[in-house]
């Protein structure tokens, strides 16, 4: 599972200012982020962490990274914020398109293969790792998985964004097959604060939502209400 | 997705039609290497804040070509529509001709419709175009207004990215500046509050940024109109002729004079009549 570490992006050099300007007015802004989505038995629990950074400078401590692209279907957004943005722009209109033509709502499939279809025709252009996760009354809730290259895959857990290489081992030892909703918005939210705790681009507070038949609940994790781990 | 009423026609996916160019430019050829231009940075503190009733966006006023003050008194605060207005940072060519741009689409957009523009729909404009140019054009900007769904600030970098926030400060002199608002901002302030909080972010900007400097432009937006403040505060340094420099005829002493006859020869010559009111 590739995820993306924060590096710079493909700048022209027409940009290369001299010395006299810090370095966050030359670079691109990024999400470097860490980003979750988790399947249960009736929907998905998606949450990611509110920083946006230029270099070293946070442009943005309140973002919210978790984007409706429709009615039930969310997407994650990490690396660049430019290119995530747009992609997710256009693929909402594509979508809604879609579904308009059909006159009924999208499946979750659909949308992570738009999403797919340009990540990968535009690889060398774009860098965005996007988790795409939603509600539908064909296969219940999903999540799938397009991190930055292009590839689609449908995981029942996922991570992305520079902070997630700090909490596979987490991931991968505390998740269990049949949790409910409750168990997965804690583990999403413990998953999001380890990882802010240790990866520098993420941070500020943590972001939740539940997509279900029922529709969208989100809801906001301070900083000073994050769970609390040891501090060795 | 193309407006049909909008002047600029959005292009189909992505145009890299310089890339190459630029590429060759800058690796050079047997010749030598051909060095890009360098754009020139206003060097700024810009910063915007939503209150109880509106918007209140404030910035400097100097302009800098590298070290040198190119402008004292520039105007970094743009009219975009009677209800919208930008500021901007980064490369002074391009924040102005990008929101006069911006400007010219949203006022056909207006007469074409019958409606007030949305400041939502300038950002997603300003979005599509910066994305297209992925970050050539230099403009860091910070929209804000008020329309029929409330009171908006919004910023919109060069790459095409955009954040909703109540409070911002962009340009180089942002650090001290964001510090001055992250102290002081509470949401639903009253117009003094705001005014004075926006004037103090941007005076901590000129205060420790070279880049920023001269005085500070006001511009409150609300419900019943703007209040462009210009300037709202000026700066005490502002510096006075000591005398004149303005020479008399006859300063310089005359040492020769040579006049020289040119000869012209008449070659041809033909009379055109001008279709005028009176003749008709």
């Amino acid at each position: 599972m590739a995820t993306a570490l924060q590096f710079p992006a493909n700048v022209s050099t027409l940009n290369n200012y001299n010395d006299l300007y810090p370095d966050w007015t030359q670079r691109e802004v990024s999400t470097g982020t860490t980003i979750m989505a988790v399947e249960f038995d009736g929907g998905v629990v998606i949450g990611a962490d509110s920083r946006t950074t230029t270099g070293a400078y946070i442009a943005n401590r309140v973002t919210d990274k978790l984007t409706p692209i429709h009615d039930r279907i969310f997407c994650c957004r990490s690396g660049s914020a430019a290119d995530t943005q747009a992609i997710a722009d256009a693929v909402t209109y594509q979508l809604g398109f879609h579904s308009i033509e059909l006159d009924e709502a999208p499946l979750i499939q659909t949308a992570a293969s738009l999403f797919r279809d340009m990540c990968y025709r535009y690889r060398e252009e774009l860098m965005a790792g996007i988790i795409v996760a939603g509600w539908d009354k064909r296969r219940g809730g999903q999540v799938y998985t397009v991190p930055v290259g292009g590839m689609m895959t449908r995981q029942p857990v996922s991570v992305g964004g520079s902070g997630s290489s700090y909490i596979y081992g987490y991931v991968d030892s505390n998740y269990k097959t049949g949790m409910t909703k409750e168990e997965c918005l804690k583990f999403t939210a413990e998953a999001l604060t380890l990882a802010m705790e240790r990866d520098g681009s993420s941070g500020g507070v943590v972001r939740l939502a539940v997509i279900s038949e029922q529709g969208v609940e989100r809801q906001v994790i301070l900083g000073n209400q994050l769970p609390k781990f040891s501090t060795v | 997705m193309a407006l049909s009423c909008v002047l600029e026609p959005a292009l189909s996916g992505f145009n890299f039609e310089n890339s190459t160019r630029n590429i060759v430019l800058e690796n050079g050829s047997e010749e030598g290497k051909i060095k890009a231009p360098k754009p020139m940075k206003t060097g700024t503190t810009i910063a915007g804040v939503v209150y109880k009733d509106g918007v209140v966006l404030g910035a400097d006023t100097r302009a800098t070509s590298d070290e040198v003050v190119a402008d004292k008194m520039c105007a970094k605060i743009h009219y975009i529509a009677p209800n919208i207005y930008c500021c901007g940072a980064g490369t002074a060519a391009d924040t102005e001709k990008t929101t006069e741009i911006l400007s010219s689409n949203l006022t056909i957009f207006s007469m074409n419709s019958g409606r007030n523009p949305r400041v939502v729909m300038a950002v997603n404009i300003l979005q599509d175009m910066l994305f297209r140019y992925r970050g050539m054009i230099g403009a860091h900007l910070i929209l804000g207004g008020v329309d029929c769904t409330g009171s908006h600030l919004y910023t919109v970098g060069p790459y095409g990215s955009m954040d909703k926030v109540p409070y911002l400060a962009m340009g180089s002199g942002n650090l001290p500046a964001m510090g001055i608002l992250e102290d002081r901002f509470k949401a639903n302030m009253d117009l003094e509050e705001a005014k004075s909080l926006v004037s103090d972010a941007i005076h901590a900007g000129i205060m420790s940024d070279l880049g920023s400097g001269n005085n500070i432009d006001l511009c409150v937006i609300t419900k019943e109109g703007v209040d462009y403040i210009r300037p709202h505060k000026e700066s005490p340094f502002n510096y006075k002729r000591q005398a004149k420099y303005k020479y008399k005829p006859g300063t310089t002493p005359v040492l020769t004079k040579t006049v020289t006859q040119v000869e012209l020869e008449l070659l041809d010559e033909t009379v055109q009549m001008m279709e005028t009111a009176g003749s008709s």
